[in-house]
């Protein structure tokens, strides 16, 4: 790698203030042709870059970006990592994907800022507390870590929940996965755009895909607004603009594009360690390193691309916070934001070949997609390499939706959708 | 957020509404003889236009009637709400 980080590069850097620290991807103009085209510069889109590379051997690959590398829902999601989800095919790819998390800054070379602590999914009622507890059999089984925790065991963990059994939705226990947490995301699109270039990826950024040319049924390439594009195969990683792409490629997909917001609060000293999540009530929290408290609030319940979304939402879930945490009733917002997502019917994603040859969607990651980015870039990059889904995603078709074989991920996740 | 014109009431603030999606999907007429790739398009597979788009809407915390709206998601700017049954104008 052109600029390994070290403790040693560190030092020799503060010799000459540094200002010699070499970019750490570059800039160039589009080739001609590529052997593969990834559509979307966002974790997921860059890691599938990366492992095309690193484990397929394509090195002439671009990844077109229509805004700037992390600018997208890499940089607006609320960094949460976690692999306890309820159906088989859901925990192999997502625990898939947190197994490679677990090595990442070292393999990357470039601090994703990893942080083990553990993710809390809370139950309010007697069904919650049956759903949650089936979940933690069902994760136990897979392999993954998943305990449950009683109403008092819940408070030793994280103190600082109401736990009063007065108040509108009580706290009537909660699962445990030690090895949840959370990374900071934008270093994780940084890290994988670093590591592609380095494999000779060019990064395109500012570079809009405008149409697909096909020929039949085979992709010829793309037009950008850095003009046209050859290749044979075209990745798909465009989250809530997936079916403006499919469109382009008179594709239509089973997806509805909603805006997600998130919320973080003033910087003050470490309050919470964890993470903790509750579906009942919609509202999850957590602390960045910087101190700030990170809320996710919910989807706007209908579709839009404005990356804004609606006030009501952020009330809703800051009055569950405050229930939850009176200790934060005088705490100040410091900013708001909204992505746009792409949510499937069945809340599960699409990692997908589908019936154009050399045309392939990874999308549906809807409101949780963070946490998959580097299994998600794993298994597209195998799947476009050998133009055939790995068994972890092989579920994950677009053709479950003609089949049935849905994989129901909607609520049975303690996703907070 | 925004402000629907509701058909039957008036003004009122987006959050009373709640959206069933895209409008103008022909319910099938002989639902026996669809192929399941004709039942997965039905079903599932959905234009999410970013742009003008025809959508049902219901005024689900008022007079719970169902209406159909033009609006631009890129925007969020409404440009008609017309009644079910009458005909999509022309945007």
């Amino acid at each position: 790698m052109k600029n390994n980080y070290s403790i040693f590069s560190l030092v020799k850097n503060a010799f000459s203030q540094h200002e010699n620290w070499k970019q750490a991807w570059g800039n160039p103009e589009p080739k001609k042709e590529y052997e593969a085209v990834i559509v979307g510069g966002g974790g997921h889109g860059l890691a599938t870059a990366y492992y095309l590379a690193k484990k397929h051997n394509m090195k002439n690959i671009a990844v077109l970006e229509k805004g700037w590398i992390g600018g997208g829902n890499t940089g607006r999601n609320t960094t949460i990592i976690r692999s306890n989800y309820l159906w088989d095919a859901s925990a192999g790819l997502y625990d898939h994907a947190l197994k490679i998390w677990e090595n990442l800054s070292q393999e990357l070379n470039y601090n994703i800022m990893f942080s083990q602590r553990g993710v809390m999914n809370l139950a309010h009622n007697l069904q919650d507390v049956r759903d949650l507890k089936r979940r933690t059999h069902a994760n136990r089984l897979n392999g993954i870590d998943a305990v449950w925790l009683d109403t008092k065991q819940v408070k030793e963990f994280c103190p600082i929940i109401n736990t009063s059994q007065d108040i509108r939705y009580p706290v009537l226990g909660g699962t445990l996965q030690r090895r949840a947490g959370t990374a900071r995301h934008d270093a994780v699109a940084w890290g994988y755009a670093r590591g592609a270039d380095a494999m000779g990826v060019d990064i395109i950024q500012n570079c809009e895909v405008k149409g697909i040319k096909r020929n039949g049924d085979q992709v010829e390439g793309l037009d950008t607004t850095k003009g046209f594009i050859k290749t044979k195969k075209i990745g798909v990683v465009a989250a809530g603009h997936s079916s403006v792409i499919a469109n382009m490629a008179g594709l239509k997909l089973p997806l509805e594009s909603k805006p997600l917001q998130a919320l973080v609060s003033e910087p003050v000293k470490p309050i919470i360690d964890t993470v903790v999540m509750s579906n009942a009530v919609h509202a999850y929290v957590s602390q960045s390193d910087k101190g700030e408290l990170v809320i996710g609030a919910g989807t706007d319940a209908y579709i839009s691309y404005t990356q804004r979304g609606s006030h009501d939402v952020v009330e809703g879930t800051l009055k569950a916070i405050l229930e939850l945490y009176p200790i934060f009733s005088r705490m100040k917002m410091l900013r708001q934001w909204g992505g746009i997502v792409d949510i499937c019917p069945d809340a599960s994603p699409i990692i997908s070949k589908t019936n154009i040859k050399g045309l392939y969607f990874n999308c549906g990651w809807g409101t949780g997609g963070f946490k998959a980015t580097p299994g998600s870039g794993d298994l597209f990059a195998h799947t476009i390499a050998n133009d055939e889904p790995h068994k972890l995603n092989a579920a994950f078709n677009l053709n479950r939706f003609v089949s049935g074989d849905l994989v129901d991920e909607h609520g049975a996740a303690a996703v907070a959708h | 957020m925004f402000v629907i014109n509701c058909p039957y009431c008036g003004e009122r603030d987006q959050s009373e509404f709640s959206c069933g999606g895209e409008a103008h999907i022909v319910r099938p007429k002989q639902p026996t003889e669809l192929s399941d790739d004709e039942w997965a398009e039905y079903l599932f597979m959905r234009k999410n236009i970013k742009g003008v788009q025809f959508e049902r809407w219901n005024h689900a915390h008022g007079c719970r009637k169902w209406f159909n709206m033009v609006r631009d998601t890129s925007n969020d700017k409404i440009h008609a709400v017309y009644k079910m049954g009458e005909k999509p104008p022309v945007i």
